[in-house]
């Protein structure tokens, strides 16, 4: 958060050592593990948190309880039931989140993987718009805020303006989501790079606003007529991202929306000089400041990239998966393209990775409720487990028993 | 900031802003009267009684915003001229047209109601203990050089914790141990992580709060909620009068009269500034903050300096989420921080990173947060929204217009890594 502060100040004496010091652990972090065979961490990271999360799921099922009451004269039992627990669990979440089996043919089969990718969507977009603004130094927490605007913006259009034709009313409805989120992100970096404010005390601040101004909005002006709850009415069609593989599934062109904009940011953050500002930003402001790049400038672009991606993710929400606006729209995809961006290291393909990860568990974790009484909560749990030991390679050494490895610190 | 022309006259323009909102008040005064009522009903509040009474005083709501408005255009042109003549504007002219102008905005809010000043400040500071807690873990722990954005998962910790401990044991102070230990582990699991893993700080930050969210969440709907004498009806904590103190008119009953959390607040904001800035520890943790190779260099054990203070700091915000749960004699709910810990960060950066100025804008925020409930219970007739909003609005503004680029500890957010 203040490294950009501190590097600002110019007479650094120690400015290269930090430097080394902090490559040490993001971004060199990923390629340095892969050659050093160290790929099987993420895997293993995986695994490790499903592990919690079994023991978690072992001590909430009843009938492990009652079976432990009576351990000692038959620890079988207690086994038994923790294994049926567990593995009930995590049958129910394969089920909901790549093929379900039981389901007979293949096509109801395969509707739980679309679903993930239904899930993934919102996440993995809106996790590559914070992705972009950590690569370039900006911690931004307003994913919420920025995915509201963007649903807004496209909810706007798709009710009241009807009158265009075909695919035009679809394609203006996501450029105004995009804008949407674009404009309130960039706000916050016009702000920072006129006044210096905290980007990280405005988007918290403007997560609250945006939350208040859709609450109010959804009372007032974008009410349906006749709802009871606090909601829009549904968007129309011709406004809707069109379905990819039928009516069956809830899989919409907001999915191609993703890949594309995987891509696009892929290509932004790697071939684009513009790409290139953001990271000399990112990696050092006063040295991008003496080299001639215009960091207000830039401040404002990479906050409004990030705050459209978001726009982007609240696109699919409105237009794809829900199709209407309610106060839920954000739900905590917000917070969730944080540790998705984490996750992935801030790399496109990393970070899509992390979001079809996360919609899975998401996915299966409804199924998992549904049938095996498992809390939806237990997500968080898994998630931030994967997080934490992706995060931190010597724990899961340490948990799977490898050797220790040279030079962890770098 | 001399160095930017726009600096110098930030402070008058962003007057001259809020003096043309105070003007619009006036303008579009509704017609009515707001009556201001400085003590609360006959002791409804609190044990204490209260020593004096006032007469409630009547405000015929547009006379006073044009008041208002002549008061804050004389503060404006003050501004103008000190920044005119070269000289910088007293910081005590921003304060008093900050007073003049929250409470003309409250005037007109409260138009045609009553409104209660020892309930609102009452209200105002049991919103602000969580904050102030929560800025203190982070000034604590941000000052020896570990960013934490882990305060909302510290109080969840906290809050949950002392529910289940105090419930178990039917005793509130062992619940409120159990929110020092909560907060302490999870601040801990920060410092290992960031620490001895060298895991970026702000990852692990936001990673233990989503840990701590799904942890509380699923132990409540496995257990807790289903059974909630058993594990979740934590026993009240008694408020306590300060002998003396209590009977000072409209202030004692506010700040006197309070849950002993209140009073540890106090003490631990007085004794987080004082062991910063007035002792060698201090000294020497705010070096591993800014400089922690130079302070290793000297012999100062950077890691054990940065556990421990990091988890001093973690201890406090468990006291914090404490507040939520034995404070105010509620069960524990899920979630039931509500954010907290991110408005404490924010409350951390605007009072730059002191432990005194932090409290404060800690209190601000409560009372920000305090005053939307306030207005809706009485039924302002200002759309609630906007209410809502108004707290988070006007921190961005004070924050891009007066508080402008603040710089923490040099070191926050670096792993420190011996060589």
């Amino acid at each position: 958060m203040s490294d950009k502060l501190k590097a600002a100040k110019p007479a650094e004496p120690n400015a290269a050592q930090q430097s080394t010091e902090l490559s040490g652990n993001r971004f060199s972090g990923f390629a340095r593990e892969l050659v050093t065979g160290n790929a099987l961490i993420p895997v293993l990271a995986v695994l490790a948190s499903f592990l919690v999360g079994g023991i978690l799921i072992a001590f909430s099922n009843e009938s492990v309880q009652t079976a432990s009451a009576y351990f000692f004269a038959r620890p079988g039992d207690t086994f038994q039931a923790i294994g049926q627990a567990v593995f009930g669990a995590y049958d129910a979440l394969f089920r909901g989140s790549i093929y379900n089996y039981q389901a007979g043919n293949f096509s109801d089969g395969i509707l739980s993987l679309t679903q993930t990718l239904a899930y993934a969507t919102p996440i993995t977009i809106a996790g590559l718009g914070l992705a972009v603004a950590f690569r370039s130094g900006l911690f931004n927490i307003g994913g919420t805020g920025q995915i509201i605007v963007g649903a807004v913006g496209s909810t706007v259009i798709a009710l009241y303006v009807p009158i265009w034709p075909g695919p035009l009313h679809f394609i203006v409805a996501v450029l105004a989501g995009i804008l949407g989120g674009a404009i309130f992100g960039g706000f916050v970096g016009f702000l920072k790079a006129t006044t210096g404010a905290n980007e990280v005390i405005v988007t918290i601040m403007f997560n609250y606003v945006a939350a208040f101004a859709l609450h109010y909005s959804l009372t007032t002006w974008l009410k349906a007529p006749l709802a009871v709850n606090p909601q829009s009415s549904p968007v129309p069609n011709d406004a809707l991202y069109p379905l990819l593989a039928g009516d069956a599934y809830p899989l919409h062109a907001g999915f191609i929306a993703m890949l594309l904009a995987v891509a696009a940011v892929w290509w932004l953050m790697n071939r684009s000089s513009v790409g290139f500002h953001f990271k000399a930003l990112g990696h050092n402001p006063s040295a991008s400041k003496v080299a001639g790049i215009n960091i207000n400038r830039t401040y404002f672009l990479v906050m409004a990239v990030s705050g459209a991606l978001a726009g982007l993710a609240g696109t699919s929400q409105i237009l794809g998966t829900e199709k209407y606006l309610g106060t839920g729209v954000a739900a905590t995809y917000g917070f969730d393209a944080i540790t998705v961006a984490l996750l992935g290291r801030s790399n496109p393909l990393g970070v899509l990775a992390a979001g079809i990860l996360f919609g899975g568990v998401r996915a299966g974790a409804v199924t998992m409720q549904a049938n095996q009484n498992v809390p939806i909560d237990s997500v968080y749990v898994v998630q931030s487990m994967i997080v934490l030991f992706i995060a931190a390679p010597p724990l899961v050494r340490s948990i799977f028993f490898m050797p220790k490895q040279k030079e962890v610190r770098a | 900031m001399k160095a930017l022309k726009l600096g110098a006259v930030r402070v008058p323009i962003i007057l001259s802003v809020l003096t043309l909102i105070t003007l619009w008040l006036a303008v579009a005064a509704p017609s009515g009267i707001t009556t201001i009522q400085v003590n609360s009903n006959a002791n409804s509040t609190g044990a204490a009684g209260e020593a004096f009474r006032f007469a409630n005083i009547t405000a015929i709501t547009a006379q006073s915003a044009w008041i208002s408005f002549g008061l804050t255009a004389i503060v404006t042109a003050l501004a103008w001229w000190f920044s005119l003549t070269a000289r910088k504007p007293s910081r005590w002219l921003s304060i008093g047209f900050g007073v003049i102008f929250v409470f003309n905005i409250l005037i007109s809010l409260f138009n045609g109601q009553t409104m209660t000043i020892t309930a609102l400040l009452h209200g105002s500071l049991s919103l602000a203990v969580p904050l102030v807690f929560g800025s203190l873990a982070g000034v604590l722990s941000e000052r020896v050089g570990l960013v934490n954005i882990a305060i909302e998962g510290q109080l969840l910790a906290g809050a949950f914790v002392s529910a289940l401990v105090a419930t178990l044991v039917q005793n509130p102070w062992a619940g409120l141990v159990g929110a020092l230990v909560a907060g302490a582990f999870v601040s801990w699991l920060l410092a290992v992580f960031a620490i001895r893993y060298v895991v970026d700080q702000i990852i692990i930050g936001v990673v233990l709060n989503v840990l701590i969210v799904g942890l509380t969440n699923f132990m409540f709907s496995t257990f807790m909620s289903s059974n909630q004498a058993l594990f979740n009806s934590p026993p009240r904590m008694p408020s306590i009068d300060v002998p003396g103190l209590s009977q000072i008119p409209v202030l004692g009953p506010v700040f006197f009269s309070q849950s002993p959390i209140v009073y540890l607040m106090y003490f631990a904001v007085a004794g987080v500034w004082f062991a910063l800035y007035k002792t060698r520890w201090g000294l020497r943790l705010r070096a591993v903050g800014e400089y922690p190779k130079a302070a290793d260099t000297v012999g100062i054990k950077v890691y054990a300096t940065r556990y421990r203070s990091v988890m001093i700091g973690g201890a406090l915000a468990g006291l914090g989420g404490a507040f939520f749960t034995l404070g105010q004699s509620l069960a524990f709910g899920k979630e039931m921080t509500n954010g907290a810990g991110y408005i404490a960060l924010a409350a951390l950066i605007f009072g730059r990173w002191n432990p005194v100025y932090a409290a404060f804008a800690g209190l601000l925020f409560g009372f920000a947060e305090n005053l939307q409930y306030s207005l809706s219970t009485v039924g302002s007739n200002v759309p609630s929204d906007f209410l809502l909003m108004l707290p988070y609005v006007l921190t961005v503004v004070l924050v891009a217009g007066l508080v402008g680029k603040v710089t923490g500890p040099a070191a926050a957010g670096k792993a420190y890594i011996k060589s």
